[in-house]
């Protein structure tokens, strides 16, 4: 095997770093870069972003064997609290042969990490841990062959076990990769040559790890945006507008500046109060006088659904199949429903925090971000600065849904810093937070279908409005077949014309909690009408195996009996595909004083090879109980641009009250990659729930959350 | 107007001068320096910021800081015993309790304080006694089967 060594290397085009002289950085040792998809990543997005930074197109993570033997990996995902940095740790551990303590995973670094396009989607494992695999196993080959050498035996009679490498006929031949890493420059870009584990041979991947950063966590030592600390760190509270789409007539800072202490910054349409305490800061932002011009609307919650037909751009079509007039003319029954789903809020317990602190002529910055890398490329745009001067440090990150794939509040801290030349924290307050976030979309999901007298399904015609197309495609034998995305589930970040009052983005599966709401309600009513077994006729209609297995394993798990819908039992299935994994969940209900109350949810996910399964099972029944969240009480209240919800007494989030009994279980797979599992457990509970309450009472809300009105109004 | 504070915090006698009226919540997190306790809503609403006051769970970010004047105050920080974690922490930690970890230090506190009033904590119990604290990554499950096994 050849080995590059470090002259060969500078010659190459591995170096993307240009002046940031980035293999000074990588320094000795042992170096394997590699790419994951989301690196390679083509959309004209990523690539002005790579532009930006001069950057890399072809690696985005690497791992580097140290002269002491210690093994890091540096990748710019970041630990929102799904568990990445454990399970990639694992992945990591497995394939070189190294106890999984001796790794240290190095995240979401701008200045240590190459570009990564953030963390969302479910891709840390099924993306990049795949690339980490192979970097990894290529690393082991490169020990092997120096070990061989040094050695002065095959390579085919060496073993490894916890990072020392011996010959298996005389185990007194030994030597430690750090003895083997010592004085070498080896870098190498992954040539993917190497060969993985068979799963028969895993010894740290598919065994339950509890979290590394569980210790940190429950002794509050762990380090989130808002625990960085300076002896002259101030706090900042920025002026915000009472609504959305607001303009700034007039301010008046006078009452603010004469409090003592207090630093009041009006540039450019920031005003901020500064304080080294954040209530005194808070205090004086108060004190700030200000008059707005604010745009009229009457769109509310309940008139969003029609404003947004109203004004819904032409669509997108995928996946047709057939001709829609004839799947009609064979059909015997047809069905058609419109399903709805208002605003949500991500609702992290962290609220969005900055910390921004000047350096020399460089900028470092902390955020609560899933996007570290973007927000380097904002702030250096808004300060005129180059980008390898503004450095996003790693912190934790104290939950994301979606929500912190934006990070305005990391360019105000920025700025203040800048403007004040002290350390600044920008932190959100509740009420901010609320008002503030991106919000997950409005929706509305019309769906015509048919099915002829066999119950076969004839017919499917589906429609999305401002959701996105995740979730929509069809995983039933439909041979007449069309879905249609009109507007995407983003709205405002980029600017630009949009219907939506107020900014829209991503919450936790963006689009396919609604999308499998409405399809998985609509393959009920569908049953029902057939007076089919809801389990019966999803398996009659899908020949996909790796659904047919969840449902039938989840079915099992339950103790299903079939029935026809309405039986009076309160039991309702769900089921989706989601980040590449097929889940399928059952729920069973009952009504208290008019509202649902979920008693137990069963869930079957099968997710391709299993890294963690504690930690997997974890996302699952995190992913159940806050589906309950927008399946039963999320909502928000706005009038135009005002918007009325803005704490945890008129968001209703999931609380343990609300706690069904949760048995999830993993369905084993280990023919198929990894694939996500930080979003799949959410999408079907929805769905699950309302063919649970449609089960029951003989009723179905079309409107989620499916509250005590709704219900009462479905009965009447 | 600053106003001298004497109380014990973590088992350490502790006197600062500050404006009384300022909460509790950030003079630990900025004077104090202790930023094991968090601001999750300002309002007492989800319970990040809970501490443990003589014994009770109480809001932090609600209290003004005068109010712990000659009382025992007890924070995250306070509740292992040097490199030895206390039982609960070590459950929250197995079973797999935590996941962001940012309602985690008022999750133990109040837990805490609901096994330092009983022990013997049942499983409806634990349910009411949590059912203000909030968690957003939705590990109540395993929280509450963490609390279980360490009630007696």
């Amino acid at each position: 095997m050849e080995v590059n060594n470090s002259k060969e290397i500078q010659k190459s085009t591995i170096n993307p770093f240009g002046r940031r002289d980035f293999m000074k950085l990588v320094g000795s040792g042992i170096v394997v870069f590699f790419a994951s998809e989301s690196a390679v990543d083509t959309t004209v997005h990523a690539a002005q972003f790579r532009g930006m930074r001069g950057g890399a197109t072809d690696f985005n993570d690497f791992l580097k064997i140290a002269e002491d033997g210690s093994v890091t990996v540096f990748t710019g995902k970041v630990e929102l609290g799904q568990g990445n940095t454990t399970a990639l740790a694992q992945m990591a551990a497995d394939e070189l042969g190294v106890a999984l303590d001796s790794v240290t995973m190095i995240m979401g670094d701008t200045e240590l990490c190459p570009w990564d396009m953030g963390t969302f989607g479910s891709m840390s494992i099924r993306v990049l841990g795949p690339q980490l695999r192979d970097a990894a196993a290529e690393a082991r080959e490169i020990l092997l062959v120096l070990a061989s050498e040094k050695l002065n035996k095959p390579k085919s009679q060496l073993k490894i076990e916890e990072g020392v490498i011996y010959d298996e006929k005389d185990r007194t031949a030994r030597v430690t990769y750090g003895q083997l890493a010592k004085g070498q420059k080896i870098t190498r870009k992954l040539e993917g040559k190497a060969v993985t584990k068979p799963v028969s041979e895993f010894t740290v991947m598919g065994k339950s790890i509890t979290r590394l950063d569980g210790i940190e966590k429950v002794t509050g030592k762990a380090k989130y945006t808002g625990d960085i600390r300076f002896p002259d760190l101030v706090y900042a509270r920025v002026l915000r507008p009472p609504a959305h789409g607001a303009t700034l007539k007039s301010v008046d800072t006078s009452e603010a500046e004469k409090m003592p202490g207090v630093t009041v910054v009006n540039q450019d349409g920031l005003v901020a109060a500064l304080h080294a305490d954040p209530e005194t800061a808070g205090k004086a932002i108060t004190a700030v006088k200000a008059e707005y011009d604010i745009p009229e609307s009457d769109v509310d919650e309940n008139t969003i659904f029609d404003h947004l037909l109203n004004n819904a751009p032409s669509p997108q079509q995928r996946d047709q199949k057939g001709d829609l007039a004839e799947g009609e003319r064979i059909s015997e029954t047809i069905f058609e429903e419109t399903y709805l789903n208002g605003y949500g809020a991500q609702a992290p317990i962290e609220t969005h925090t900055a910390c921004a602190a000047m350096d020399g002529d460089k900028m470092n910055v902390w955020i609560s971000t899933q996007t570290p890398f973007t927000n380097q490329s904002e702030i250096a745009r808004t300060l005129g600065m180059p980008s390898e001067n503004v450095r996003v440090m790693p912190v934790l990150v104290g939950g994301g849904f979606g929500g912190k794939n934006s990070a305005p509040q990391a360019v105000e801290a920025a700025r203040l810093a800048k403007i004040t030349g002290k350390p600044v924290q920008v932190f959100y307050d509740r009420e901010e937070e609320f008002f503030l976030t991106v919000y997950r979309p409005a929706a509305i999901v019309k769906i015509k279908s048919g099915i002829d007298s066999a119950g076969k399904i004839t017919l499917w015609d589906y429609n999305v409005y401002f959701a996105g197309d995740r979730g929509s495609e069809q995983y039933y034998d439909v041979p007449n077949n069309m879905i249609r995305t009109y507007g995407s589930a983003m709205g405002g970040m980029m600017g630009g014309s949009r219907p939506h009052p107020f900014a829209t983005g991503t919450w936790r599966a963006p689009g396919a909690n609604i999308n499998i709401f409405a399809k998985e309600s609509h393959i009920d009513i569908m049953a029902a009408k057939c007076k089919m077994d809801p389990l019966e006729f999803r398996l009659q209609n899908t020949s996909d195996p790796r659904m047919r297995r969840v449902l039938e394993q989840a079915a099992e798990r339950f103790g299903y009996t079939p029935a026809a819908a309405p039986s009076g039992r309160g039991i309702g299935f769900g089921c989706g595909i989601d980040a590449g994994t097929y889940i399928a969940e059952i729920a069973e209900i009952e009504l208290r004083n008019g509202s649902i109350n979920v008693k137990k949810i069963v869930a079957a996910q099968e997710m391709g090879i299993c890294i963690n399964p504690k930690g997997a099972l974890m996302q699952v029944e995190g992913c159940i109980m806050m589906g309950l969240g927008y399946t039963l009480t999320e909502d928000i209240s706005f009038k135009g641009g005002r918007i009325f919800t803005n704490n945890f007494h008129n968001y209703k989030m999931p609380r343990f009250s609300m706690m069904p009994e949760i048995d999830a279980f993993i369905v084993k797979n280990d023919d198929l990659a990894p694939q996500g599992g930080g979003e799949p457990g959410i999408v079907p509970v929805g769905a699950a729930v309302a063919n649970a309450l449609y089960d029951l009472a003989g009723i179905r809300v079309f409107q989620m959350p499916l509250t005590a009105e709704r219900i009462k109004a479905a009965q009447a | 107007m600053k106003e001298t504070i004497e109380f014990t915090l973590n088992g350490k006698s502790t006197s600062i001068d500050v404006e009384g009226d300022r909460t509790l919540l950030w003079v630990l997190r900025t004077d104090l320096r202790l930023t094991g306790t968090k601001f999750g809503c300002g309002k007492g609403l989800c319970g990040s910021c809970t501490v443990v006051i003589n014994k009770k769970a109480v809001r932090s970010c609600r209290l003004p800081v005068r109010e712990v004047s000659g009382k025992e105050v007890l924070t995250i920080e306070g509740l292992a015993q040097g490199d030895a974690l206390h039982p609960l922490q070590k459950a929250f930690l197995e079973k797999g309790a935590v996941q962001c970890g940012f309602c985690t230090s008022g999750m133990l506190m109040n837990a805490y304080a609901l096994l330092l009033e009983n022990p013997s904590l049942t499983r409806d119990e634990i349910i009411k006694g949590m059912d203000n604290n909030i968690c957003r990554c939705s590990a109540h499950t395993r929280i509450v089967q963490a609390i279980e096994s360490v009630s007696t």
